[in-house]
């Protein structure tokens, strides 16, 4: 065989080894959505492709269940107002470190890029938390998150390269540092600012060990910490099954499970299409500046 | 000369304004709680003053070591998961180099959104699809297994100690392989195309491109990243050893962060608990600065 030829050989293999590792990928989110709108019955005889006798039994049920919605509510809380907070002072931050007239900006910024790579620990971090009176409240899961480094050094590098006549011209006019935040360098910044929000979105949407380590109250229960519980004591159902009991499809244990499990990774799965772009476009970014 | 400085303090209030907050936010959540690393050295119990603590020196320190069986585990584990990464860790940039080699565009991008997606989901829903996936009664892999009568029964993955450190390593390289490959794809895209036009006129193959000015083109990248890794072979994270945990599988999963949590939390042992997040710092830094060197030797010009 000649080279070309060994290498068409390659490529073909290639191909066929990456759509594998994509199936792997993909897939387990498919199986658990086509179960979860499958008739549970029929389901655990075995599904591969397609669902099989579709039903909505397994979500009317998953709605029953004892503070679902209470914490499907503070999670998106903590996803929506966190992620505001998040972008919204880490631009403010980032844009006036941009400023050379700003004393001790240089030292400001070097300590918070050093700030990550320094971390206290498990306990220290507990007592902080319990002394600042945040353990069991909501502004737990948002206070210790609204300036993330990471996301300072890119929003301040993007900043950096805005074109610096737009602002000067305001500042002739008479506006101040906050109006031209708020007008220009805000607005300006946009593409990066999206890049992470979305990024603190989906963390915040991810995040259970805060909910673990500080908030044992049942009032501050995340959506993810809630999933974890259920499949741990596998509790998910005695109750919600024996009331389901009337009707003519019957769910699992296992059924409600995945469509619990999709009910939380389906907001991620929606954005991710239209983020993925993004994300590829912002560690790019960190490559380069990093 | 007053008014100017007045004029320029008038300035430069709304920056500080902007600034100063949210960086003494930053000092008081990364900085402030090193004086808590302080506890590790006094008999403290929780809801006590630590001040009016009594000083015992390295006394946790010592007892880290004589903790007997549990810290053995959770340390041995540590280091196998930590190892099993550094090993495994050029499959990524092997797998970038692969899709980089796809010349069908929308393929390769298509590879590269579905393997990255795993990385976005919190590993209590990797838990929850594993455990359908894997489940003695209905899990759709022992059902595959028993059809295709490679197990006679259905074989319990996720309760199965010895077979612990493998799944685990696996299902970490599944939810990360893509997300980690883009940091190479990156490196690869910012090659310079000049470079293959001049191997390929002296006549280099693919493979030879990929030996000769690839795999050197990334080097520094799977240098820095590595270095990193061995900073932290003391914290593989608490969140999947947590999640994976159970009484079968305990003493294969227990990890240093998992055993900090325990004794710190659940059993209100502070001291004991903090004095190995410390012990843990000190041996990542030394890591870090010794690895820096050896690499320095080697290539004449460290990292940091």
């Amino acid at each position: 065989m000649n080279y070309s030829k060994r290498y068409k050989v390659f490529e073909l293999a290639n191909v066929v080894l990456l759509f594998l590792i994509g199936f792997a990928s993909l897939y387990p989110f498919y199986y658990i959505i086509i179960y979860s709108i499958s008739d549970p019955m029929q389901a655990s005889s075995g599904i591969g492709l397609w669902p099989k006798g579709f039903t909505s039994q397994n979500y009317q049920t998953v709605l029953k269940i004892d503070n679902l919605a209470h914490a499907t509510f503070i999670s998106i809380a903590r996803t929506v107002i966190g992620t505001l907070l998040t972008v919204v002072c880490t631009a403010m931050f980032a844009y006036g470190l941009t400023k050379p007239i700003l004393p001790m900006r240089k030292f400001m910024y070097r300590t918070v890029v050093i700030s990550m790579y320094i971390s206290a620990g498990l306990i220290p971090a507990y007592l902080l938390i319990t002394e600042l009176q945040l353990k069991n409240t909501f502004l737990v899961y948002i206070i210790p998150m609204i300036i993330v480094p990471f996301y300072l050094i890119l929003i301040k590098t993007y900043m950096e390269d805005l074109p610096a006549e737009m602002e000067e011209s305001a500042f002739v006019e008479g506006a101040g540092y906050f109006t031209v935040f708020r007008k220009i360098a805000f607005p300006l910044s946009m593409p990066i600012l999206a890049t992470v929000a979305i990024f603190q979105g989906v963390n915040q949407w991810n995040s259970w060990v805060d909910n673990l380590y500080y908030a044992t109250d049942s009032n501050l229960m995340t959506l993810q910490l809630m999933l974890l519980n259920l499949i741990q004591t596998q509790s998910v159902s005695a109750s919600v099954i024996d009331s389901n009991l009337v009707n003519t499809i019957k769910v699992t244990p296992l059924s409600l499970q995945m469509t619990i499990t999709v009910v939380v990774v389906l907001p991620i799965l929606l954005v991710y299409p239209y983020f993925q772009r993004f994300f590829i476009k912002g560690i790019m970014l960190g490559a380069v500046k990093g | 000369m007053l008014n100017m400085r007045r004029e320029r303090i008038k300035r430069v209030l709304p920056l500080l304004a902007m600034t100063v907050p949210f960086f003494l936010l930053v000092v008081t959540f990364s900085y402030v709680p090193l004086w808590g690393w302080y506890i590790a050295f006094v008999k403290y119990f929780p809801g006590e003053s630590v001040i009016n603590s009594e000083f015992v020196g390295f006394k946790y320190f010592a007892q880290i070591f004589s903790a007997g069986s549990q810290f053995e585990n959770a340390m041995r584990n540590t280091l196998v998961f930590s190892a099993v990464g550094l090993i495994l860790s050029p499959l990524p940039l092997l797998f970038a180099i692969l899709v980089n080699e796809v010349r069908w565009k929308r393929f390769k991008q298509f590879v590269q959104i579905v393997t990255s997606f795993p990385n976005f989901i919190s590993w209590i829903i990797v838990y929850s699809i594993c455990f359908t996936f894997l489940s003695v009664d209905e899990g759709v892999i022992n059902r595959l297994l028993v059809n295709l009568h490679i197990l006679d029964k259905p074989f319990d993955f996720l309760a199965t100690s010895w077979l612990t450190w493998f799944l685990q390593s696996l299902i970490s390289i599944w939810k990360s392989l893509g997300w980690s490959a883009i940091i190479y794809l990156a490196a690869i895209a910012s090659i310079d195309p000049e470079q293959y036009q001049a191997a390929e006129v002296d006549g280099a193959g693919r493979l030879q491109q990929i030996r000769h000015i690839l795999i050197p083109g990334v080097m520094p990248t799977f240098a820095v990243l590595f270095l990193l890794n061995i900073g932290n072979m003391l914290s593989n994270g608490f969140d999947q050893y947590y999640v994976f945990n159970n009484p079968l599988v305990h003493p294969k999963i227990d990890v240093l962060d998992t055993y900090m949590y325990r004794l710190g939390l659940v059993q209100l042992n502070f001291p004991l608990s903090t004095a190995i997040g410390v012990f843990k710092s000190a041996v990542s830094v030394i890591l870090v600065f010794t690895a820096n060197m050896i690499y320095k030797k080697v290539n004449g010009k460290g990292i940091i």
